[in-house]
């Protein structure tokens, strides 16, 4: 049950967003980083803002889950707009206090601070939320296949990602049982003090690491008896295919950068 | 102490408040009685997991009660004052030889009492006593649990779980994946605790054969609720609704359905093949006795 | 009829426990199309010659015997070719399941071949509707029972079209469903397909429909015959670890009683049957 707090990062849905290609989405997540540093008035953060909706709405995700997505940095966001709210100057200067000067110039600038962070956390986690973590290992697979050339081992590098992933429910599962049996035998944990709590950690840790060696090894049994010689040679089952959607949303973020530089 | 266990409505919903919220008990309302062998039947998902979860306060319930001896827990109660109960009620869980750490059998033996306040010295006596009673060799007390073979683990981790000295054993499925001497011995060892310890036993199992042949009652459970509740005989009469309910069906009890089909007549339900064997008897013509015996 | 394994004077020894060797000579033989139960108890060696077939265990100084597979003596060279006549499902069910999905496992062993993206497709689809388990497809291991687990690796062997199926205990960490559901596509495979089926297990109720069983004990074959003649052992099958099936602890149980009883093996069936032509002749 729990596992699927953890992965609940991917919310399963048929919207066109769900639909893209993910190396698009991946793509385009970075890309978006990168002309997000265009922007410099509040036209062109307007714009952004509105774009960045467009795609949320496009989800058919309730908001909810992206303003989540802001919380765990919230603490880091507001710290870097006090920042440059405090020590920027230029404009019409309201209060100063030594090097602190509250100026015009300084709260803008903390704006779109603000604004920034927030798009390119909503952008992110657009990505996760609508893409399965399997199909996010696929997209990276593809994109780094021209690294084969230097001899990097693509295929390799993307069969331990996909096992790993199809491995995290079965060893949260696992963790939760053990925890319970070690409660069972009077273990407390989360209470009592650092050292304590670390104490608590060796009966949970060493029956894991047992237990995930011996599942290694037959794992590595089963995949031998099953014809698996290294990357070299193998077919692809699972296909990504690019379609016309994902053309269009390379136009679209095109049309963006257009519009931002007339803006700005 | 009389270490009574009583369910009053309750019910348990695992993630309240998320999307992911789902009901897995309902209702329950049952009492598993000091010194009884109870046994809990029913498909995987009906809920038997979580309901002895609830039997050494590892969960508690969403809605309802739970009285485990003088305890009474309920929603509201601090998580603080639940540690004691777990010494009364042991668990062993499925597969438990996976909660084996220490370097040595005697040291993971006393590692559960001595989280109960038992001093070292006193635990590690226990953890030799407790290898004897599991049918273990002295020998075994200084090898690291890991040179061990698959059943003498588990023979291990449940010593572990005995050693804290608990009135009520909690059993999940104690011989899943063991050959059947290993499933003869394991059980055989839970009823000499049961009988000779006078240990209160909860077996859940899949085998009809073990609650036909241990248990004095069997709950029966179904989608997060209890359907049945009554003794092996009386739950194993009705091969028709067992099969309805497609839980598995003892051998014996089996082979006498298809015996009364054919127009045998028993007077009541035989649930061991010398039972069965003895019902036939007046009913099968006789070789001169005893001529036959190997 | 073909032997399509031939086993002969089999000896080896896990690296790490040299003193005790875990197969003691063993020399047995499958014909194709035979269904072959190997049973014993655990640590009896029978997994161990379950891998040793499949050239699954590493070799060192002392282990000796031949193994061929159709035809086809096992080496380092030819293990790879061996494997591909062989489809092995193992104990845990979570411990081969490699693909994030039940069609991305199914396809594994397919990829391992090379084979082009359409023919995969078709067997993968194939392969589910024989396990009936195509409409879980696209789902993940962790939301499929021990027992749809079992049958998506069954799918993975039937989707490579071996000649042979191993299968090592593999219903043995399974629920009572789970395990009826495995066996009933086993049977159904040897049936159609003609599969030349090899299973490993300590359950003798899962013996009854191979034409022979083979009881290793210690390293070493014990006996080999069809379950009438095995299952006829009575108490000795106990002293050997295992169990008695329980028409024959019924015959047992009347004879004790001083019944006269038949004086072979009776299946379940026959034993109903004959218990009611004795009681009509009273």
């Amino acid at each position: 049950m729990s596992n699927k707090l953890l992965l609940g990062r991917f919310i399963p849905g048929d919207s066109i967003v769900h639909r893209l290609d993910p190396r698009v989405k991946l793509l385009m997540s970075f890309y978006f980083v990168g002309i997000i540093f265009l922007a410099d008035n509040w036209q062109t953060y307007l714009f952004l803002f509105l774009f960045t909706m467009v795609a949320i709405l496009l989800t058919k995700i309730k908001l909810g889950f992206f303003i989540k997505g802001v919380r765990p940095l919230i603490w880091l966001i507001l710290f870097t707009v006090l920042l440059q709210m405090l020590f920027s100057s230029g404009g019409t200067v309201y209060w100063s206090w030594g090097p602190i000067v509250i100026s015009s110039y300084g709260v803008v600038n903390g704006i779109y601070i603000f604004m920034r962070f927030v798009l390119i956390i909503f952008m992110s986690t657009l990505l996760t939320l609508t893409t399965p973590p399997l199909s996010l290992a696929d997209a990276i697979e593809s994109l780094l296949k021209p690294l084969k050339v230097i001899h990097f081992p693509v295929y390799e590098v993307a069969l331990m990602l996909s096992i790993a992933l199809r491995f995290v429910p079965t060893l949260m599962d696992e963790t939760e049982k053990i925890m319970n049996a070690q409660r069972a035998r009077g273990v407390d944990f989360g209470e009592g003090n650092i050292f304590q709590q670390m104490r608590a950690i060796v009966p949970l840790l060493i029956p894991l690491f047992v237990s995930s060696f011996n599942r290694a090894e037959d794992l590595a049994t089963a995949m031998e008896a099953r014809g698996y010689q290294g990357g070299e040679g193998r077919s692809k089952y699972r296909v990504l295919s690019w379609q016309l959607a994902d053309n269009l949303t390379i136009l679209a973020f095109a049309l963006v950068t257009v519009v931002l530089v007339i803006l700005r | 102490m009389v270490m009574d266990i009583t369910f009053k409505d309750v019910g348990y919903t695992y993630q309240v408040g998320t999307p992911f919220e789902s009901r897995a008990l309902h209702e329950i309302n049952l009492t598993l009685r000091d010194h009884a062998f109870t046994a809990i039947i029913g498909h995987t998902g009906s809920g038997k997991s979580t309901l002895v979860q609830h039997l050494n306060a590892l969960l508690k319930p969403t809605s309802g009660t739970v009285t485990i001896g003088d305890r009474v827990i309920t929603p509201e109660t601090n998580n603080k004052n639940l540690k004691p109960i777990r010494q009364k009620v042991g668990m062993v869980f499925q597969f438990p030889e996976s909660q084996l750490f220490e370097e040595t059998v005697a040291k993971d033996i006393a590692f559960g009492p001595m989280n109960f306040g038992v001093s070292e010295e006193e635990s590690l006596k226990r953890a030799k006593e407790m290898v004897q009673l599991v049918g273990l060799k002295d020998a075994v007390l200084e090898r690291s649990p890991f040179d061990l073979s698959g059943g003498q683990m588990r023979r291990v981790a449940i010593a572990g779980v005995l050693a804290m000295k608990p009135e009520v054993l909690i059993l999940d499925e104690p011989t899943a994946g063991l050959d059947p001497e290993g499933r003869r011995d394991i059980m055989g060892m839970v009823q000499r605790l049961h009988q000779e310890n006078q240990l209160t036993v909860i077996l859940i199992t899949h085998l009809m054969e073990d609650v036909a042949n241990y248990a004095d009652q069997v709950v029966v459970m179904e989608n997060g609720g209890v359907v049945k509740v009554g003794t092996p005989r009386e739950v194993f009469s009705n091969v028709q609704w067992l099969r309805d309910k497609q839980l598995g069906v003892p051998e014996t009890a089996a082979f006498a359905d298809q015996l009364i089909k054919k127009g045998f007549q028993f007077k009541q339900m035989p649930l061991t093949e010398t039972e069965l064997a003895d019902e036939l008897l007046p009913q099968l013509p006789q070789a001169g006795r005893n001529d036959n015996v190997e | 009829m073909a032997k399509i394994i031939d086993v002969t004077n089999l000896n080896y020894r896990y690296p790490q426990q040299t003193e005790h060797p875990a197969l003691k000579d063993v020399n047995f033989s499958v014909d194709q199309g035979e269904w072959v139960a190997i049973i014993g108890h655990n640590g009896s060696g029978k997994s161990t010659l379950a891998k040793s077939i499949d050239g699954l265990l590493p070799i060192g100084e002392g282990d000796s015997g031949t193994i061929k597979v159709g035809g086809i003596t096992l080496t380092e060279d030819s293990v790879w070719d061996i494997r591909k006549k062989i489809g092995m499902v193992f104990q845990n069910p979570d411990n081969q399941f490699v693909g994030a999905t039940v069609e991305d496992d199914v396809a594994f062993g397919l990829e391992n071949h090379g084979m082009p993206r359409e023919e995969m497709v078709t067997r993968v689809h194939e392969a589910l509707k024989r396990v009936r388990m195509l409409e879980f497809a696209k789902r993940e291991p962790a939301r499929l029972s021990g027992g749809q687990k079992q049958r998506v690796a069954i799918a993975g062997v039937i989707a490579q079209q071996p000649d042979i199926i191993i299968l090592d205990e593999a219903t043995s960490m399974l629920d009572p469903e789970g395990r009826v559901e495995v066996l009933e596509i086993v049977r159904k495979l040897k049936e159609e397909e003609n599969m030349t089926v090899l299973s490993i297990t300590h359950d003798i109720d899962e013996t009854e429909n191979a034409n022979r069983i083979i009881v290793l004990d210690d390293g070493q074959l014990q006996e080999s015959g069809t379950p009438e003649k095995i299952f006829a052992y009575g108490n000795r099958l106990i002293a050997m670890g295992l169990d008695v099936p329980y028409a024959e602890r019924l015959r047992t149980a009347l004879r004790k009683r001083g019944t006269i009883v038949p004086a072979q093996y009776l299946n379940e069936e026959g034993m109903v049957d004959w218990l009611w032509t004795s009681h009509l002749k009273m």
